[in-house]
């Protein structure tokens, strides 16, 4: 699905969102029941840098100084984070931090935050955008990944074909909607059938989680069997000794 | 085991995380969470042909520090370069859930963070990022709680990838000579866009460009120390108590430096060109010289802040 | 990847009170090793988990020779291996029994 049509499924009554450089895309729109929400979002598989980041940021920052509790929505069509030696020299990793924090500070000012992933997200992009809001919503043609497999099989040594198979049996390192889905990052899907808008304000609807629940979650599609109970036992075992 | 006598003398970057925990913290005051007789490894490495390590490469706990009762993580660098894999991420998660829970009522007075990872363990990557983006949230949760957490760099896997990006979240940042703080690994910018983007064999230039002086300098770390795990404790307990706290006007403060910095060196090449332009004396030695000279250049204008 | 054990048994008890002890790490050339007073007086074990295959009766001597030279009655050690040579399996084994014997 292009933008265009994302958006017009996702806002069918209005929106005002426009391009701005660096693959960012800003503005506004109405879902039903919450009147105007703010948009933002780096497309059309634009990996994400120090320019992109910090005007996402920016915009992120400017929703939460005008108050309110308006819903963000981000939208998600990257790739991985920008590979280049001038956004690392700048600090990549303080500017995809400000971002992660940013959607975090609006989150706890009470605007409910809701990435929509309809392409390509991995590392540090994936974690910045996507990974930073409370919620996750997968459309047709989103490819989420840590990384792809032939990379993956390079690092590891291990065979693509083997990779491949052993894929199949646990969905703790394979890229894709299904694995990320099983170990709780992504909390819906939504299919080309549905009307997104309409998913979109039930999403809304619902109260949000106080805390991180995608460990849990993880632990229930049984994509993440241990992470829930480690981290339980660890904190059982800080709490005996304070 | 020659840091057995004196554990804070002994050298950052040689320890392991056990031998930088027992030097950090005063002597016999650590008490270890989930510890390795427990026996939590990861159940993903054997079908890559991989034995574990009995804590899965992070000891968590707490202790005191000086005058501050601390929680600590610290990442053995060395075991799978120091990488986040499902249990390792998920003890820091919950060592940093435990800590807001405790704040104020008994709980640690800060988190040190003992970074030393190449980002997420591609055998379990899934699950990896996902604790990454989990320690993330419950870092600023942490943070939000009034209790500050800190980071400290100087091993020999440096803070990569997403641990890079966890660095830059925590409110205080210390790093050493031989840290290296970034997102994509030199190899990859050079495999993705050539050897004249970046030659990843060209040491000086990855320190020029991911390492801690040119960190410290344009603001991206708060304190450069010499390499004992002692400087790290010094610098630690005096940062503990002048943390930025989370809020609305800490990342406006954030946006408006992250800006400026763009504005000023954005067009910069190397770090060289940086120092120049921030009119610092002998731009191109400032790799080369000692820790003593680099810690007497005033940093330019901008790079010391509270905008974390 | 391997996994065995060896068993022996000595005339001695492993000094000092610790319980347990962890000492190196799992990379290569090197090992993990995790000690614990689990065992009656005179016995011992060594569990070894190793990538590097088709050393076992090497480790199996390595290891006899230790039991015989620290006598480490009650204490089973717990060994990741990365690929270590046996002067520094041995060495660690031994760093491991010091640890166990020093006062806390």
């Amino acid at each position: 699905m292009t933008l265009d049509e994302i958006l017009a499924s996702l806002f069918p009554s209005s929106h005002r969102v426009e391009r701005g450089s660096s693959g960012t895309v800003h503005g506004t729109a109405k879902v039903e029941g919450q009147g105007d929400v703010t948009v933002v979002g780096i497309v059309e598989g634009t990996p994400l840098g120090i320019d992109g980041a910090i005007l996402l940021a920016g915009h992120v920052l400017a929703a939460v100084e005008a108050g309110g509790r308006a819903p963000i929505i981000v939208l998600v069509d990257t790739s991985s984070q920008n590979m280049a030696r001038r956004d690392e020299l700048m600090g990549l990793n303080e500017y995809l931090a400000h971002l992660a924090k940013s959607l975090a500070l609006a989150a706890q000012h009470g605007h409910p935050t809701v990435s929509v992933l309809f392409g390509h997200a991995a590392a540090g992009a994936f974690i910045a955008t996507a990974l930073s809001s409370e919620s996750l919503v997968a459309l047709p043609g989103a490819e989420p990944s840590v990384m792809d497999l032939p990379s993956i099989s390079r690092v590891t040594k291990l065979p693509l074909d083997q990779l491949k198979e052993l894929a199949k049996s646990t969905p703790i390192f394979a890229p894709g909607v299904e694995p990320l889905f099983a170990t709780g990052a992504v909390a819906e899907t939504w299919s080309v059938n549905e009307p997104f808008a309409q998913r979109l304000a039930a999403l809304l609807r619902q109260p949000v989680a106080t805390s991180d629940q995608r460990d849990r979650i993880g632990f229930e599609r049984k994509g993440r069997l241990l992470a829930q109970k480690v981290a339980e036992r660890v904190a059982i075992e800080a709490a005996a000794h304070v | 085991m020659s840091n057995l006598l004196q554990p804070h003398k002994a050298d950052w970057y040689e320890a392991s995380a056990r031998e930088r925990i027992a030097g950090l913290l005063d002597p016999t005051s650590f008490a270890e969470f989930l510890g390795p007789e427990q026996r939590a490894v990861s159940p993903h490495l054997a079908q890559f042909g991989l034995t574990g390590a009995f804590d899965d490469g992070i000891v968590v706990g707490r202790g005191s520090c000086g005058d501050h009762e601390v929680f600590v993580a610290a990442q053995e660098g060395q075991f799978l370069g120091g990488a986040f894999g499902e249990v390792h991420g998920a003890k820091l998660v919950g060592l940093l859930r435990a800590a807001r829970a405790g704040a104020g009522r008994g709980g640690p007075r800060a988190v040190l963070l003992l970074l030393d990872t190449g980002g997420v363990r591609l055998q379990e990557a899934n699950a990896g990022e996902l604790a990454i983006s989990e320690i993330i949230r419950a870092i600023i949760d942490v943070r939000t709680a009034g209790v500050p957490v800190l980071a400290l760099v100087g091993g020999r896997a440096g803070a990569f990838g997403g641990g890079g990006i966890i660095t830059a979240c925590c409110s205080r940042i210390v790093v050493s000579e031989h840290a290296r703080v970034s997102v994509s690994g030199p190899e990859v910018i050079e495999t993705n866009k050539g050897v004249e983007e970046f030659d990843a064999r060209d040491r000086a230039l990855v320190w020029r460009v991911c390492g801690a002086r040119t960190r410290y300098l344009t603001g991206g770390a708060d304190r450069y120390v010499k390499g004992s795990i002692e400087d790290f404790r010094e610098a630690a307990t005096s940062l503990i108590s002048h943390a930025p706290t989370f809020e609305l006007s800490t990342l406006k403060a954030e946006q408006q430096r992250l800006t400026e910095r763009l504005q000023h060196f954005g067009d910069c090449r190397d770090a060289p060109e940086i120092w120049r332009k921030a009119g610092l004396t002998q731009p191109d030695r400032i790799t080369d010289i000692t820790d003593d000279a680099f810690l007497a250049i005033q940093r330019p204008k901008g790079a010391d802040h509270d905008a974390r | 990847m391997e996994q065995f054990h060896v068993h022996g048994t000595t005339k001695r008890r492993a000094g000092g009170h610790r319980h347990q002890a962890i000492t190196g790490v799992n990379v290569s050339g090197n090992l993990e090793i995790l000690v614990e007073r689990a065992l009656p007086d005179n016995e011992c074990l060594v569990e070894v988990k190793t990538a590097v295959t088709g050393f076992r009766p090497i480790w199996e001597a390595v290891v006899q020779e230790f039991f015989v030279r620290s006598s480490p009655g009650g204490l089973r050690f717990s060994i990741n291996d990365g690929g270590a040579r046996p002067d520094t399996v041995t060495l660690r084994l031994m760093q491991s029994v010091q640890l166990m014997e020093n006062e806390r």
